[in-house]
């Protein structure tokens, strides 16, 4: 479903994947390798060259913000613009149901924004870039500040959407979620990326 | 425009033992400010004589070239200057170009309409009216643009995963960016609005006092305040305004992206 050949910046050096509806792909690699380089390159967030298809369309002939719309991307550090929780969601009625399955109650909503730990704002980000109904999402660290239960909460979220045709590449550290959630192995080193032996 | 006091030169040399006092206490205290506050006093004093002696020429031959040169001349340092009061710039000839391209465009625009409109002297380009209307507006759509382009860059810096956060959830760039341009705007016209607003109470503004001091009635030298006090704020207004908007244009691109590699600092101001 999504195709990337030659995609390149001045830190990646040109990366290729293809990645089908319904498939997941963990993507590893040490710390600044170019990890949430190469999701920020593919959600089109940085300069960058290559070519991308999503369902044959060629990325360049589809806008910016639609793109975005249908290829989502949660970084490490998800940023937030208004005071409170609930003015981050375009359609909380959507959010609803995914936050309930991640154990929040309705009076999130009204939490401040500064009141949130930083697991918390990661899930709530996941579940905001959710709603917007994504064909494609990237994921950087989704679970790296969550407890061994909010963990499985949220791959069991994802991977829900996963088996609805939801296509997700997922970085991760930790080597058993990687056993977990994906069927294939992209490793990120020096700027390079690569299938990992199986 | 009868019954001014002329000042003769001992009368200034007197006012500026004043400054020579703060110096004094700059000393006494070591505050290390006498050195730059006297190399100000006496730039200032330079500056203003010769700005004299400049528009004494002007006024003389009412020339629509050297009126010009003079408008082009005060535009370009008052360029340099919004460049100065700049934490982060915008790279290459962006930085310069925007605020004074912004400031040419506004002031002279308003500064016209009032030429032509209200004031109407003969002929319309008189350098007598000309050069102190624009140098009115001119210095406070400087400050505006100054502030709103600063305002926006430093707070994009600092709002830049919040921005970023509504771009990846597909907002365009100018939805995504909407809070700091609020933001950039306001501040860019706070101080035009606080001084309407204070202006007569707390202040009286130094155009007007100097013409109740050349003896013209209170009442018509209010009139011209008010005239002015309405250019500025339209003057500013279109300066900031266009200046965010150039600087919001510069700083995403046409893929809807944030692009702060097209800043250039930040360095103390």
């Amino acid at each position: 479903m999504l195709h990337i050949r030659d995609l390149r910046t001045s830190i990646l050096e040109p990366a290729s994947l293809a990645l089908s509806a319904g498939e997941c792909i963990a993507v590893r690699g040490p710390s600044g390798a170019g990890k949430t380089l190469l999701l920020r390159a593919i959600a089109d967030l940085d300069p960058n060259q290559g070519f991308v298809t999503l369902d044959g369309r060629d990325r360049s002939t589809i806008p910016g913000p639609e793109w975005r719309r249908l290829v989502g991307y949660v970084p490490a550090e998800p940023g937030w613009w208004a005071e409170t929780v609930g003015e981050h969601f375009r359609d909380w009625a959507a959010a609803r149901a995914c936050l309930k399955e991640l154990g929040f109650s309705e009076e999130t909503k009204s939490w401040p924004v500064s009141r949130m730990s930083t697991g918390e704002r990661l899930r709530f980000a996941l579940v905001r870039a959710l709603t917007v109904r994504p064909r494609v999402l990237l994921l950087d660290e989704p679970t790296a500040a969550l407890d061994a239960g909010a963990v499985a909460a949220v791959e069991a979220l994802i991977a829900s959407r996963v088996r609805g045709g939801l296509a997700v590449l997922w970085v991760t550290h930790d080597e058993p979620q990687t056993r977990r959630i994906a069927c294939r192995q992209l490793v990120v080193e020096k700027g390079r990326v690569r299938e990992a032996d199986q | 425009m009868t019954g001014y006091i002329v000042l003769n030169y001992w009368d200034l040399a007197l006012a500026s033992v004043l400054v020579l006092v703060d110096a004094a206490l700059s000393i006494i205290f070591g505050l290390r400010i006498h050195r730059g506050l006297l190399v100000a006093a006496v730039r200032m004093t330079v500056q203003l004589m010769l700005v004299g002696l400049v528009l004494t020429a002007l006024f003389s031959v009412v020339s629509p070239l050297l009126t010009g040169l003079t408008v082009l001349g005060m535009i370009l340092f008052a360029g340099q200057e919004v460049i100065l009061r700049q934490e982060r710039r915008l790279s290459g000839w962006w930085s310069y170009g925007l605020g004074t391209g912004c400031m040419m465009m506004s002031s002279i625009l308003v500064t016209t309409f009032a030429l032509l409109t209200a004031l109407r002297p003969n002929p319309w380009y008189d350098p007598r009216y000309a050069i102190p209307l624009l140098g009115m507006i001119l210095g406070n759509c400087m400050t505006g643009i100054a502030l709103g382009l600063n305002t926006l860059t430093t707070t994009l810096v600092t709002r830049r995963a919040g921005v970023e956060a509504q771009l990846m959830l597909g907002a365009s760039r100018w939805d995504a960016v909407a809070p700091v341009t609020r933001d950039a705007l306001r501040s860019a016209l706070m101080p035009t609005i606080n001084s309407m607003a204070a202006t007569g109470l707390v202040s009286l503004p130094g155009m007007m006092t100097g013409q109740i001091l050349g003896g013209v009635p209170p009442v018509e030298a209010v009139k011209y305040q008010i005239l002015v006090m309405f250019l500025i704020a339209g003057g500013t207004g279109f300066g900031a305004v266009a200046a965010v908007l150039g600087g919001i244009y510069r700083l995403t691109d046409g893929r809807h992206r944030l692009r702060l590699d097209r800043l250039i600092g930040p360095r103390r101001v």
